[in-house]
């Protein structure tokens, strides 16, 4: 194992750890860039799947892992910066206006929300996050007008200073621009007094609060910048589909969208990333199980939903740290080898939270 | 005008009385344990699904197959706590929130696989089914009699359970606080396991009393997800207060359903609820949440 002696304050809030880290992140980045060459078609719209979900990853991983707070009507933002983009784009606004200002509506939404959540704490939050989110779900099918009801909206894809970016390839390398800049502005973000105080709130409000920060106004900076970074990858999600419809934003959406951070792995930017592979590639890896069951079994529609339900109580379960918690541990072990215990990562206290005075 | 008025409130304290006992189930399970249950709707689901299997299929009389139903739901809700609810307490409550939700996709896959259940709309022939009995000029299903008056027997015999039984008022020891119960004699984790049997029992009664209205199928559990306002407008850890929660968004629901634009109706539920949590942060009856340093 490899110590690092830090010499100076600036090593702390370094963007890479060290050379070797910082190495081992530009190979994975060239080859992600590297991408079409090596992939068909169809497993490229999956790799563009998978960076439009890590952006809404790591937009809920900011709200959620890194602040504390629950929300399970995140879908409801992704909606809104869909239909905004939706709506833009079909009266000829060009993408370079009409993405910032969906992501600009996304994050109103977001106001919106945030600051009647001020006063809300855990379940009460989540169940007033849930009930935005069915209001927006609703408001979707009735408002024909603009989001054509449960018709939905179908779009073209993206004009992108004039030139269509109408193939797979030139999709992919737009949305992994734009999940490698959000992943860029969140590590900046954490690494600045703001990012320290999310998690200083996350960890105890009234800690948090004694140390003179502002609970209300970095709850809904939380909020809002969480919901602008939804509404980014809603935009992006409109394109890709090329056609929206309000089914597309229920509270099960919601529900997946959690399930990517705690998966992933709360709390970690890496989280955010391998949560949204493996949420894209357990439905491919049903797919194939379908290939191999009895015909009885295979083609039910129950199949699906009992395997999502049931890794995520397994994850929740064995590995409440998630895939990236896992490979930690699996790193360490390499790294101690052969003086790894168990339970050497473990939090020293585990006790009962309770909400409750006495 | 009036009386029509009237008779859809009458149908909307039903609904809401159905609303009320699931709600009712959150609260059990809460109080206990600060666990929010999301699967509370899909235990709901399984209780109507196993009593259609019992009677719809003709082979014990309605009352016997109801009362098994219940008996059976009590035992799963004790599996299902000593299963996964247990290893995870005294974890984040985010944690068990998305196990509890888990659950729930779990349950409702699981459902749409059995066979004879699947993914069809099934009947629950009821001996009380298409009669209506007439109130001067109102006229009242008797579907909706049952329902309100079983819950109202609800509400007195689990009044009685907390009030009069050694372990109903370890339950409530429970909830007050765990630890000092713990330091009182009280096994704790048994009687948490008891409470889930007895929420989960109360949400196969509700199912079963749903069932006639809106037919039993696979989805019926996300009733569940109407019946979390009832619970949170009447205050979380409130035993009336998710009865009064339950009647408030049934009668709302029924009102706006009549005289509002299409589309209200399913958001009716979650409007009240923002409104009451904007003015009352912690619901009707709620407790205080501060926690002293």
């Amino acid at each position: 194992m490899r110590f690092i002696f830090r010499t100076s304050y600036e090593r702390d809030i370094r963007l890479f750890r060290d050379r070797t880290t910082m190495g081992l992140y530009m190979a994975l980045g060239l080859l992600l860039l590297a991408l079409p060459w090596l992939l068909g078609e169809y497993y490229l719209s999956q790799a563009s799947f998978i960076a439009i979900y890590a952006i809404v990853g790591l937009g809920l991983m900011l709200l959620s892992g890194f602040t504390g707070q629950i929300s399970l009507g995140h879908a409801a933002f992704l909606a809104v910066g869909a239909y905004t983009e939706a709506w833009l784009s079909t009266r000829g606004i060009p993408f370079l206006i009409s993405l910032p200002l969906a992501i600009a509506a996304s994050a109103f939404a977001g106001l919106m929300v945030g600051l009647p959540a001020l006063r809300l704490k855990g379940i009460y939050l989540a169940i007033a996050t849930l009930a935005f989110g069915f209001i927006i779900e609703v408001s979707l099918q009735q408002w024909e007008s603009v989001t054509g009801g449960s018709m939905g909206l179908t779009l073209d894809p993206i004009i992108l200073l004039g030139m269509p970016l109408d193939s797979e390839t030139h999709f992919y390398y737009l949305a992994l621009a734009l999940a490698g800049l959000t992943l860029l502005l969140l590590r900046n973000l954490l690494r600045s007094p703001t990012g320290r105080a999310f998690v200083a709130i996350r960890d105890s409000e009234i800690s948090a609060r004694s140390m003179g920060i502002g609970l209300a106004k970095f709850k809904t900076l939380a909020f809002v910048i969480s919901s602008a970074i939804t509404g980014l990858a809603g935009a992006l999600y409109a394109h890709k589909l090329q056609f929206i419809s309000p089914e597309q934003f229920g509270v099960f959406v919601s529900i997946e969208l959690l399930m990517i951070i705690v998966i992933g792995g709360m709390g970690s930017l890496h989280g955010a990333f391998l949560g949204a592979v493996f949420m894209t590639v357990l439905p491919e890896l049903i797919a194939i199980l379908r290939d191999h069951l009895p015909t009885s079994l295979a083609y039910q529609p129950g199949l699906q939903p009992t395997i999502f339900g049931a890794v995520l109580i397994a994850f929740v379960l064995f590995e409440p740290a998630g895939i990236y918690g896992r490979w930690v541990k699996v790193r360490t072990y390499f790294q101690l080898f052969p003086l790894y215990r168990k339970g050497l990562l473990k939090r020293e206290k585990s006790y009962v939270k309770s909400d409750r005075l006495s | 005008m009036f009386n029509e008025f009237l008779q859809l409130i009458l149908s909307g304290i039903a609904i809401g009385c159905v609303y009320g006992l699931v709600a009712l189930g959150f609260v059990l399970i809460y109080k206990a344990t600060e666990v929010v249950n999301f699967a509370q709707g899909e235990l709901m689901m399984f209780g109507a699904f196993i009593a259609l299997s019992l009677s719809g299929f003709q082979i014990l009389p309605f009352w016997l197959s109801v009362i098994l139903s219940v008996i059976a739901m009590g035992l799963i809700g004790g599996v299902v706590e000593r299963a996964v609810i247990r290893p995870v307490l005294g974890q984040p409550i985010f944690s068990i929130m998305m196990i509890t939700i888990g659950l729930g996709f779990f349950a409702r896959g699981l459902a749409s696989m059995i066979p004879g259940w699947g993914t069809y709309t099934h009947r629950l022939p009821t001996p009380y089914a298409d009669q209506t009995i007439a109130l001067g000029e109102l006229a009242l299903s008797a579907g909706h009699l049952v329902i309100i008056l079983v819950t109202i027997a609800m509400c007195i015999l689990l009044f009685a359970f907390f009030r009069f039984t050694r372990i109903g008022v370890a339950m409530q020891a429970i909830s007050q606080n765990q630890l000092a119960a713990h330091y009182m004699g009280i096994p704790v984790a048994r009687v948490n396991t008891l409470v889930w049997c007895i929420s989960a029992a109360v949400a196969a009664i509700a199912g079963i009393l749903l069932a006639p209205i809106t037919f039993v199928h696979a989805n019926m559990g996300l009733i569940g997800l109407k019946a979390f306002p009832a619970a949170v407008i009447g205050g979380f850890g409130s035993i009336p207060g998710a009865i009064v929660g339950g009647l408030i968004i049934g009668i709302v629901e029924a009102v706006s359903g009549r005289y509002l634009p299409d589309g209200i109706k399913d958001v009716s539920a979650y409007i009240v609820l923002l409104v009451v949590l904007v003015i009352r942060p912690n619901g009707i009856f709620g407790e205080k949440l501060t926690k002293k340093v």
